[in-house]
């Protein structure tokens, strides 16, 4: 077990407690919030499995998709919270109807 | 069903889900080079000298190019949405306005070294992009209004020049003789800097558009 192994399983619990966020909680700042979590603990992994290359330099393209990914997360999450403000604004709340009621 | 009900429902095969990634993450082979040595044999070529900026803006230049694409669409999907939202009234205090004269002018400098160190270490368009957007965003909660000249098109061409520009240099090689986004190796390095200093102001912009939320309405 090397630190870089550490790492990559501590982006798996984020991603996994992040998940499970986002399927209980219904407020949708939560959800989008618990999204970005998620998308750390992606992060986390992808930049740790870099590290499996042996010698002092870790393998580049990974950390380029992640610097891709960070970047197009938070293009996401600024139309997300966006959408929940004029959801927010249409409706008075903060979280979608529930399931089977439009 | 009550709320803890639920999430100890869904706890359990996200559990299952958990194991599974971690037991996947732990079996990968180690050690393993993945791409490094790939990236390293052709690094001279690519006119940085940083591994990851030569990936990013030479190797997989296709993936920065539709991320400002992303980054550009996502702007326009905020401002679809409605006029900027109306500001609740308290007026900065003299300290965040000292702060905001004291710093931007250095964040936009060191945002402009940013880009530029990025061709030999770690940096490049998107932390300087950031930088900037820090900056924007520090002066528009110092409640500094936006200039009038930059009313309508010129804060448009702003948030589109990084991509415009990404777009014109990569059809710009093709003319002579080269496929979208190959940069010809003698003009790499300087064709990478041009690009990611347009990309920075544009994704400057484009952060500080997206924190403000909402289509600033002409006057």
């Amino acid at each position: 077990m090397t630190a870089a192994d550490l790492y990559a399983l501590t982006g798996v619990v984020l991603f996994v407690v992040a998940l499970h966020a986002v399927i209980v909680h219904r407020p949708l700042l939560r959800r989008i919030m618990a999204l970005n979590v998620m998308g750390s603990g992606v992060f986390l992994v992808i930049g740790a499995l870099a590290r499996r290359a042996p010698g002092e330099l870790a393998d580049p393209v990974p950390h380029a998709l992640v610097i891709t990914g960070i970047v197009v997360a938070i293009a996401a999450t600024a139309l997300a919270l966006a959408l929940m403000l004029r959801v927010q604004a249409q409706t008075g709340r903060s979280e979608l109807p529930p399931a089977g009621r439009a | 069903m009550s709320g803890s009900r639920a999430g100890w429902i869904a706890a359990l095969p996200l559990g299952a889900v958990g194991g599974g990634l971690a037991f996947t993450v732990l079996a990968l082979p180690q050690p393993h080079p993945g791409l490094r040595d790939a990236v390293l044999a052709r690094l001279a070529a690519s006119g940085v000298d940083s591994p990851v900026t030569a990936v990013l803006l030479n190797f997989r230049g296709y993936d920065t190019f539709l991320e400002i694409a992303v980054l550009t669409v996502a702007v326009v999907g905020i401002w679809s949405m409605g006029p900027t939202p109306v500001e609740s009234g308290d007026p900065p205090g003299p300290v965040l306005e000292l702060l905001v004269q004291v710093l931007v002018p250095f964040m936009l400098l060191l945002g402009a070294y940013l880009v530029w160190a990025g061709s030999h270490q770690a940096g490049g368009a998107f932390q300087g992009g950031a930088v900037f957007a820090a900056a924007l965003v520090l002066m528009l909660l110092g409640g500094a209004p936006l200039p009038e000249w930059l009313g309508r098109w010129p804060l448009r061409v702003l948030l589109t020049f990084g991509l415009l520009a990404f777009a014109a240099a990569g059809l710009g090689v093709m003319l002579a003789g080269h496929r979208f986004l190959e940069w010809p190796e003698r003009w790499a390095g300087l064709l990478i800097l041009a690009v990611e200093m347009a990309a920075a102001i544009s994704i400057g912009t484009i952060l500080a558009a997206a924190l403000r939320g909402g289509r600033p309405e002409p006057r």
